[in-house]
């Protein structure tokens, strides 16, 4: 075992795919000389040349339609959006062209490429670049849309999706290249699929089901409310669409109370939808109402104090848990 | 196939418990025949087929509750498969609509869904709206046979969860018995001293189980507690009191039942038949005692419509004689006797004890003095007639020994002030004193 970052494990991931398969290619915004805004690609440059590894212009509805061409030819593109707030120049592309070509060519056409792009906020970002928008994306029929949270997951992923011979959005998180964890040795390849869910900790009381980012404050939360006497299980959805619904049933069923934590803004987004989702096919094992941990309901402010406002705490999910979980059945 | 629906049986009915099916599955039945017996919140009622066949399935068990139109049986031919999921209305309704054609005169049958989840009917018996629990927790009750409406529940707004009902289910076996309360009062008729605002709730816990046998409330003793705690809380009772002179009523009675006795169809007066007339009597030229409260006016009633309560032993109830005013002594006799025979079999309907406007309770026979009555909601009245006594008095500046008996009147002060209250009073005296007032 070894520890590293996500940022690292992303790396991996390319340069394995690259070097595994001459089809893959990497291009986006400052990804060659500079190595990419949060210095994902640093060094591949060095070692894959200007053929592998371009740069391109500011110009994310290029980036698309180059990718989506070039998938279309037979190639295998990662290409990377500087934010996820930008790949809105691109939606048409990805919505129109990209989620819907094998559909309406008859099944022929594979578009296999993959979109790396940031989202999320809490790094001051203000309001036009700190949002996240995979619902967006998750709604749409063709499109796959994961989100993993660890550095195991998001290199396993990341092989999986430059594979996968459909488009995927692969949304990493700002704040989350430099969290660290266990990986195996570089040798052991893996992958980890598409369209499964985990369970990071396992509990009995309630479940919270999370993704991104707030995995990791919704584990912290866990360890508070075990300290209470609280045994939550932490699932981490790591895919989007297709959603893993019979997992967060099964733990449904043990725990009769969910919390969905996300980051995100509430209304009509990815917490709402897995709420409905839940009611359908688990009503007759809820115990509680389901509670919904979010971001506030506004653009994200500029000002350090109020972006910390606007984001969703770890005290949010404890006390979101609390709320449902009768005191009877709190173990002391 | 034919559903068999719990019917509705008066206003006030919401649902009703099975406490025996007379007919077992398999069995034939033929229209009209007795299906089971069931026990609303007044009364024991048999129900009877409405169409022939086969009774093929019972839905509600025995001793289980099921909301007023909901499901409780089918019934049809042998060979006929049964429907799929017997729990959900819906498809309950689908199959009883499709086989329409093969039972004649048989009276639609509009279920009233109210809770669909149960397979087996099992409900609520909560009247007061509607009880909150989690699907999880409607699940298990309704898994456990459990009625859920006397559970407790502990969850944000009251909500019952799922651990409410894991206590239930430990308290008490799998069996719909509800939570057993002592019964805080003796059962007597409509009376003695007011019913107490309801302890219950604290009083089961504080006891020792050592100490007391726990008897589970009826619905009778349910109805009856509520009824007359909400009478005694709401409205303001005041009591008059007066004394009569009963010699002359005694001898009328006497010619009365000489002549009764020989009367084709022969019936026995009593005194309380004579006081009914009496009453009847007075309402109509005092109207204003016949009267209910309904906060922003007076409903005076154009019907005299008296109750005579009757005690039961497991309660009491107040059988209705209807237009009392308007019937002559003996066809009172008869109609009281009639009404107190089939409320001691359990055989009363419905309407012969709803909608009284004036109630007389009687404990003449039990040698009491005079007592005081708790008014029969939403009536506005009612007279408590104690025993008659030979009793000094003085007649005439001489003190000589007569039949004398104290009646009080209970009253309503939000409907009648005192001095109607003893105006009305003063009639009934009058007209037992005099007693050729009550046939001329």
């Amino acid at each position: 075992m070894r520890t590293i970052t996500y940022r690292d494990a992303l790396r991996e991931a390319i340069r394995e795919e690259m070097l595994r398969d001459e089809r893959v290619f990497i291009m986006g915004e400052d990804i060659a000389g500079y190595g990419g805004t949060y210095a994902v690609t640093r060094g591949l440059y060095e070692e894959f040349g200007e053929k592998r590894v371009r740069d391109t212009p500011l110009a994310e509805e290029v980036i698309t339609g180059v990718a989506i061409g070039a998938a279309l030819g037979g190639l295998r593109p990662i290409m990377e959006l500087m934010t996820i707030n930008f790949s809105l120049l691109a939606s048409d592309l990805l919505v129109n062209s990209a989620a819907k070509m094998r559909y309406m060519f008859g099944g022929q056409p594979a578009v296999p490429f993959v979109v790396r792009m940031p989202s999320g906020g809490g790094a001051q970002r203000a309001a036009q670049h700190s949002q996240l928008f995979e619902t967006w994306y998750a709604h749409v029929p063709g499109l796959k849309v994961v989100m993993p949270a660890t550095p195991y997951d998001v290199k396993g992923m990341l092989k999986s999706a430059v594979r996968d011979p459909d488009p995927v959005l692969f949304i990493e998180h700002e704040l989350l290249y430099n969290v660290k964890g266990e990986m195996p040795d570089e040798e052991d390849e893996y992958t980890v699929p598409l369209d499964r869910g985990e369970v990071k900790r396992p509990g009995r009381d309630i479940t919270i089901i999370t993704f991104s980012r707030m995995l990791h404050l919704s584990l912290q939360a866990a360890e508070d409310l075990a300290k209470e006497g609280i045994e939550a299980e932490v699932i981490d959805l790591r895919s989007i669409r297709p959603i893993d619904i019979d997992l967060l049933v099964d733990s449904v069923k043990k725990t009769n109370r969910v919390v969905i934590a996300e980051e995100g803004w509430k209304y009509y987004g990815t917490g709402q939808g897995l709420a409905a989702l839940i009611y359908e096919n688990a009503f007759d094992y809820m115990d509680a109402p389901i509670q919904h941990v979010t971001g506030a309901d506004v653009p994200m402010p500029y000002s350090k104090v109020l972006e910390r406002a606007a984001l969703p705490k770890k005290s949010d999910i404890v006390n979101a848990a609390k709320a449902i979980v009768p005191a009877a059945l709190v173990r002391k | 196939m034919k559903t068999v629906e719990m019917p509705k049986m008066g206003d006030s009915m919401e649902e009703g418990k099975i406490l025996r099916w007379i007919k077992k599955e398999g069995e034939p039945v033929k229209k009209g025949e007795m299906l089971a017996e069931v026990e609303t919140d007044k009364v024991n009622i048999e129900i009877e087929a409405f169409a022939s066949g086969i009774l093929r399935k019972i839905i509600v068990p025995e001793g289980t509750a099921a909301p007023v139109g909901s499901k409780i049986a089918l019934i049809g031919a042998s060979d006929e498969p049964l429907p799929g999921n017997l729990g959900e209305n819906g498809a309950g309704v689908q199959t009883s609509a499709n086989s329409e054609p093969q039972v004649k005169d048989v009276p639609s049958q509009v279920p009233v869904g109210v809770n669909t989840l149960s397979s087996s009917g099992i409900t609520t018996s909560g009247t007061q709206g509607r009880i909150f629990i989690s699907p999880l927790a409607r699940r298990l009750a309704a898994e456990n046979h459990l009625d859920y409406a006397t559970v407790q529940g502990t969850g944000p707004n009251g909500r019952i969860i799922k651990m409410d009902i894991e206590a239930a289910l430990k308290r008490q076996p799998p069996a719909i018995t509800p939570a057993p309360v002592p019964a805080a009062e003796p059962v007597m008729p409509l009376g003695a001293q007011p019913v107490s605002a309801a302890p219950e709730p604290a009083l089961a816990a504080a006891i020792d189980s050592n100490e007391v046998v726990e008897i589970p409330l009826t619905a009778m003793r349910r109805t009856i507690a509520r009824r007359l705690s909400q009478s005694m809380q709401t409205s303001p009772h005041f009591y008059v009191t007066s004394v009569i002179d009963t010699d002359k009523l005694a001898a009328f009675r006497q010619q009365i039942n000489e002549y009764a006795a020989n009367d084709p169809s022969p019936v026995k007066v009593s005194f309380n038949d004579l006081i009914v007339k009496a009453v009847a009597k007075a309402l109509l030229r005092i109207p204003r005692v016949n009267v209910s409260f309904a906060e922003d006016r007076l409903l005076q009633k154009k019907q005299v419509h008296i109750g005579v309560a009757v005690a039961l032993e497991q309660g009491l109830i107040v059988p209705i004689v209807r237009n009392a005013d308007q019937r002559g002594i003996l066809d009172i006799a008869r109609e009281t006797q009639r009404l107190a025979e089939a409320a001691r079999e359990g055989k009363i309907r419905p309407e012969e004890f709803s909608g009284g406007t004036f109630t007389v309770s009687n404990l003449g026979m039990f040698d009491v003095d005079s007592f005081t009555a708790v008014i029969n909601p939403p009536e506005s009245a009612i007279l408590a007639v104690g025993s008659i006594t030979p009793t000094p008095a003085v007649v005439d500046g001489q003190v000589v020994v007569r039949n004398r008996m104290k009646v009080t009147l209970s009253s309503d002060h939000r409907a009648i002030d005192g001095a109607i209250a003893a105006r009305f009073l003063q009639e009934v005296k009058r007209l037992l004193e005099e007693p050729f007032g009550l046939v001329l």
